[in-house]
């Protein structure tokens, strides 16, 4: 940010008296513009989802608005926002109306440090992954707001069920992103991504360093879908109980809001697991530093957009697959197989990068073969 | 623009505990505290400090903060049936104690200059990591011990039959 300001500034002397007004226009744009991707993102993930969820049961899905109903998402959209906001009188007026922004605050917060390619990050913050660990913990703060300010026995339990399940599993989301940042010595995203480049192409990724980091990505993807809230592990909302849990009470584009956050954090879930084991942006057999910088940008784009995107599709397709579980299995899945895996993984990648000097197996076998 | 974001996060700091200890309503005053913690925070970063922001927001508003709420969740007292606290003589002594501090930190800090270390060499994870497992190796051992005993002894306490 600070260099694209100097360059700015280089260009336009006039701006010059206000290096500070530069900086925060910028960040404003940057801001604006995530914040598109993120309500977009929402809007195709509601009709990602209910197309793949109407292949999975045989049926055909939204194709009434717009071509194979692809601008499902804008009626839906015009629907929430036209809807009446309904706000119970027994429920306590500011914390109800609060809970919501908590929650997207917390969601898209996260996408500050999403590297979605070569040099575009919003922040390449030195503590990324840690960053993105802590702002994620409004939205527990959030779920809990709106069960309690809904006055509702169904939303308290919610509420309830949600902000454990959240604390329980942000310990095994922690424990197994960290074999990718031993491997890379670092918690910046772009730094752990930068990690994984080279000649070998999709053997230069974390999954393949070895076979600690291999099973990381498995226990990542299983602990952060339960933080997201999602079927097996949606308890919180689970409709059979709960009616529709922490958000039984809310109506109108405050439901929308939940939706948003839904999506976003699936997308930022997505995003984690493909920057810290899938590469993130590298482009196979390419040194995106040799290429032209837009070149390179698009191109990592691309890359970045359509590893993430299949790990959406799958977490889509888990959700209408697999049935619910029950909260005491859930709290058990958390405390008693979860987290020593994780910690397992853990000291098994800490000894692997200590005894091989953090080199893994496909470079070792390709070194071999010099 | 340094001197008016310190002035901002300060200002949203005491804010926010002000409020943490005349707000009546108890969800209402561990919500402020999160504010004042994350405004806390929001000071970390501008004294470079990365990693101390984080886990200020990890530990204290993800977890010491939200395990408050439950604690309000589950006892969930009605507001009509809150305790009224009278004034009594300890609030006024407390209230004096807080003034006297407020004195004794405004003539402490006026000859208190900007720290001699560089920027980003407290709060960094390579400068917090280092501390933690060279010069304050033995305390920070000690504390798991510590920590384990309290899960322990939650343990026993909460169980009856173990």
């Amino acid at each position: 940010m600070e260099q694209l300001t100097a360059l700015i500034i280089q260009k336009v002397p006039a701006l010059a008296v206000a290096p500070w007004a530069v900086t925060l226009l910028l960040i404003g744009i940057v801001a604006f513009i995530i914040l598109q991707f993120a309500m977009v993102f929402a809007g195709f993930g509601t009709y990602l989802e209910r197309k793949i969820a109407a292949d999975i049961q045989g049926r055909i899905g939204p194709n009434r608005v717009g071509p194979i109903g692809l601008l499902q998402f804008l009626a839906d959209g015009i629907k929430l926002i036209l809807k009446e906001d309904i706000i119970p009188t027994a429920a306590d007026n500011h914390l109800f109306r609060m809970a919501p922004y908590l929650i997207f605050t917390g969601s898209f917060a996260a996408f500050v440090v999403v590297p979605f390619g070569f040099s575009l990050i919003a922040a390449d913050l030195n503590i990324g992954i840690y960053y993105v660990m802590a702002v994620t913990s409004l939205v527990s703060i959030g779920v809990l707001l709106a069960g309690w300010a809904s006055n509702n026995k169904w939303s308290m339990l919610g509420g309830m069920r949600a902000a454990a399940q959240i604390v329980s599993y942000e310990i095994p989301v922690g424990m197994a992103l960290i074999p990718a940042v031993l491997i890379a010595g670092s918690l910046s995203t772009q730094d752990i991504i930068r990690s994984q480049g080279g000649l070998l192409g999709i053997f230069g990724w974390n999954l393949f360093h070895n076979p600690f980091s291999f099973f990381s990505f498995f226990l990542y993807m299983v602990a952060a879908l339960a933080e997201t809230n999602r079927t097996p592990f949606d308890i919180p909302e689970a409709e059979s109980e709960l009616v529709s849990g922490y958000n039984t009470e809310y109506s109108g584009i405050r439901f929308g809001f939940f939706f948003m956050a839904e999506y976003a954090d699936v997308f930022v879930v997505s995003a984690l697991a493909t920057a810290c084991f899938l590469g993130g942006w590298q482009i196979p057999f390419f040194n995106a530093a040799s290429l032209p910088p837009v070149w390179a940008n698009l191109l990592s784009l691309g890359v970045f957009m359509a590893k993430a995107l299949a790990l959406v599709c799958v977490i889509i397709w888990i959700r209408w697959t697999l049935p619910r579980l029950r909260v005491d299995q859930l709290m058990r899945m958390s405390w008693k197989y979860m987290v020593p895996l994780t910690f397992f993984n853990f000291l098994g990648v800490s000894l692997w990068v200590l005894v091989f000097k953090g080199k893994g197996i496909p470079q070792m076998i390709a070194s071999i073969f010099g | 623009m340094e001197p008016i974001l310190f002035t901002l996060f300060g200002a949203i700091a005491v804010g926010g505990a002000l409020l943490v200890v005349t707000r009546k309503n108890p969800m209402s005053a561990a919500l402020s505290l999160i504010m004042s913690l994350f405004a806390v925070a929001a000071l970390f970063v501008l004294r470079q400090a990365h990693f101390l922001a984080a886990i200020q927001v990890i530990v204290y508003a993800g977890a010491v903060v939200v395990l408050f709420i439950f604690v309000i969740m589950l006892i969930n007292v009605p507001e009509n049936r809150l305790p009224i606290e009278k004034p009594t003589v300890y609030r006024l002594l407390g209230v004096v104690a807080a003034g006297l501090l407020m004195i004794e930190g405004g003539l402490a800090s006026r000859n208190f200059s900007a720290p001699a270390t560089a920027v980003g060499e407290v709060g960094s994870v390579e400068a917090v990591g280092h501390a933690l497992f060279t010069d304050y190796l033995f305390a920070f051992e000690v504390t798991s011990v510590l920590l384990l005993a309290a899960v322990v002894g939650a343990t026993v306490l909460a169980k009856k039959k173990i």
